[in-house]
């Protein structure tokens, strides 16, 4: 523990001036340390998101005063067919990307567990995508998935699979393939390399003993491997769950939304509404009913970790 | 082995082989040589291919001639015989560019200097001051760190207009941290708790200030943690789209990745040589960086998760 301070301090404590409790008291010194991050945090995190609540139930626009208007906003767009489309597509992108990144990430984690030559240098590549800034990245990918001059379309045609070239961005349904395409990409870095770190921790010994007593691959994938990551797993997918699910970089550098708000999300729905029509207060109150489905995803985080504490058999310190 | 340390991650060798795993083939020899080249080589080639092709694509599109790119049946697309550095003069010389890669490393660098700065002292007085409430203020934190930005923005603007930040690098510097002191106080808070309790108490018999035990020797153990978390927050700060977008108005004060979507993407059907050209250059400080320290990215990445 760190009482370390107290037996000196405590003998003082009944005569020491104010200002020499503000010096060596735990808890004022303890504030004094929090200030610079509290002041920051509070300013623009914590009071801003009470402050975009508050927005959501009035009618601000961008250089007007808002009044309160109650439940206003929010009777707007349930009736709004836009909104709830990118609902929609907020879930779908959500789950559908989210599947794929566990999948293909856990894949490529076991694959890269393995023992091979240059492994060092094969886990550094792997994390490229999620280095770059996704917005470029995003770019290089709407000049892949382009109408004509896609490379995508160019192969396809070359090995005589197709005879026209593929409106990627321009059909619905492909322009969300092609994004969820971009997300996961972008993604499956990520959950491969944690939960690499992750694996890496199993003993190997587990295996070995399994082996001899007849366990095929998949049975110690499935009774080792997998039980021993779940709290890992539970922690990595919610991150990205949530990440995922408050995208915008990618949609906006990719579709902007389009086509016919097939790819809008709910981040790009509230910029739209918000910035660009001027309609703050709509648009905080599309930021707000994120709101509800992040928290889902935190406490599913959190029983998580709860999760892992009675795993481990110790307290979580 | 009855107890399983599921958790406890051993950072450094996710990518620098570790002694344990490299040294012995492990359970590997059990596998015939074709039996490993389909399970094993062959899905890792198309993963890795389908994770490197955007960079290749990027890359050889910036450096292609114009009639080449769109012309995709005379000439090969896959390769080029005459490179051209065409586009990069053009994004170096004849637009902003420069100074919108300035605007990104000064805002970056700013936002996370002052962000360490402050997760420095937060962490140390949650982990080692325990003050009261310390715990609560932990958990806070982590919440923070979910809060994404793209539920914040449209608030954040109206402060920032208030505040009379509009458009101005300031603006950036004041709301990256946001983003970064929750992620940078929780790893560093990691960080502290492996430096041993006895070396401050050693310092306190000698009469050392807490202020003096933080800077003389909390700090300068720390210095992998604080490696991992500059880098880490660095990167964040160079990615980040939506507040740049949202409080950034004249052309030469945006960041790179909001120049390049905005400015660059106009109606010429020969823009794509200098876009992806840009998106190279905007890419490659970090892809260098990364280079340059794998152990400390993993390690913040992993890092942050773990906690």
């Amino acid at each position: 523990m760190a009482d370390v301070a107290i037996p000196r301090a405590k003998p003082q404590m009944s005569e020491a001036s104010a200002w020499t409790q503000l010096k060596y008291n735990r808890n004022w010194l303890g504030f004094w340390f929090m200030v610079p991050a509290m002041a920051f945090l509070i300013f623009f995190l914590a009071y801003p998101l009470g402050l975009g609540i508050w927005l959501s139930f009035t009618d601000t626009r961008i250089g007007r005063v808002g009044h309160f208007i109650a439940t206003e906003n929010y009777e707007w767009l349930w009736d709004d067919s836009i909104f709830w489309l990118s609902v929609f597509n907020t879930l779908l992108y959500t789950f559908v990307a989210s599947a794929f990144k566990f999948a293909i990430g856990l894949y490529l984690a076991l694959l890269l567990n393995e023992h091979m030559p240059f492994k060092a240098m094969l886990r550094a590549m792997v994390l490229i995508p999620f280095i770059v800034p996704t917005v470029l990245s995003a770019l290089a990918f709407w000049w892949i998935f382009d109408s004509q001059f896609s490379i995508i379309s160019w192969s396809l045609k070359h090995l005589g699979l197709i005879n026209q070239n593929i409106n990627f961005l321009g059909d619905t349904t492909w322009a969300r393939i092609c994004v969820i395409f971009a997300n996961v990409w972008r993604g499956v870095p990520f959950v491969a390399i944690t939960l690499l770190a992750g694996l890496q921790t199993v003993s190997p010994s587990l295996y070995e003993a399994a082996t001899l007593d007849g366990a095929t691959r998949w049975q110690n994938f499935r009774y080792i491997t997998y039980p021993l990551l779940t709290p890992i797993i539970a922690v990595v997918m919610t991150f990205s769950v949530l990440f995922t699910f408050t995208d915008f970089q990618l949609i906006w550098a990719m579709t902007r939304g389009g086509p016919v708000n097939a790819t809008h999300l709910m981040a790009t729905l509230s910029y739209q509404r918000a910035i660009i029509a001027g309609q703050l207060g709509e648009g905080a109150a599309i930021s707000s009913a994120m709101i509800p489905f992040l928290l889902a995803a935190i406490m599913v985080s959190w029983f998580g970790l709860q999760r892992r504490k009675w795993q481990q058999g110790e307290s979580n310190d | 082995m009855t107890d399983l340390p599921a958790s406890k991650v051993d950072l450094k060798s996710v990518i620098s082989a570790p002694s344990r795993v490299d040294n012995s083939e492990g359970m590997s020899y059990l596998q015939s040589v074709p039996r490993r080249l389909v399970t094993l080589y062959l899905p890792l080639t198309i993963i890795v291919v389908v994770l490197l092709f955007p960079f290749y694509w990027m890359a050889l599109t910036s450096v292609k001639p114009d009639e080449q790119l769109l012309d995709l049946d005379k000439y090969n697309p896959f390769w080029t015989w005459n490179p051209t550095f065409k586009h990069f003069h053009k994004l170096l010389f004849e637009s902003y560019y420069p100074h919108w890669l300035w605007n990104t490393m000064y805002v970056a660098i700013c936002a996370t200097v002052l962000s360490i700065v402050a997760s420095v002292f937060a962490a140390y007085a949650i982990v080692r001051l325990r003050y009261k409430g310390a715990n609560l203020v932990g958990g806070l934190i982590f919440l923070a760190y979910l809060v994404p930005p793209s539920i914040l923005f449209i608030p954040l603007a109206t402060v920032v207009y208030q505040y009379g930040l509009f458009d101005s690098p300031l603006a950036l510097i004041l709301t990256y941290p946001t983003i970064l002191i929750p992620f940078s106080t929780w790893l560093l808070m990691g960080y502290f708790k492996t430096i041993p309790f006895e070396l401050e108490e050693c310092a306190l018999i000698d009469g050392a200030s807490r202020w003096q035990i933080l800077v003389k020797i909390v700090v300068p153990l720390a210095i992998p943690g604080l490696i991992s978390a500059f880098i880490f927050c660095f990167t964040l700060c160079w990615n980040e789209f939506i507040y740049a977008l949202t409080f950034l108005q004249s052309t030469s004060n945006k960041t790179v990745p909001v120049a390049i979507v905005n400015e660059f993407v106009d109606g010429d059907i020969y823009r794509w040589g200098s876009l992806m050209a840009g998106a190279l250059a905007g890419s490659l400080p970090l892809v260098i960086l990364y280079a340059f320290f794998v152990e400390h990215y993993v390690s913040a990445m992993t890092g942050a998760v773990k906690e």
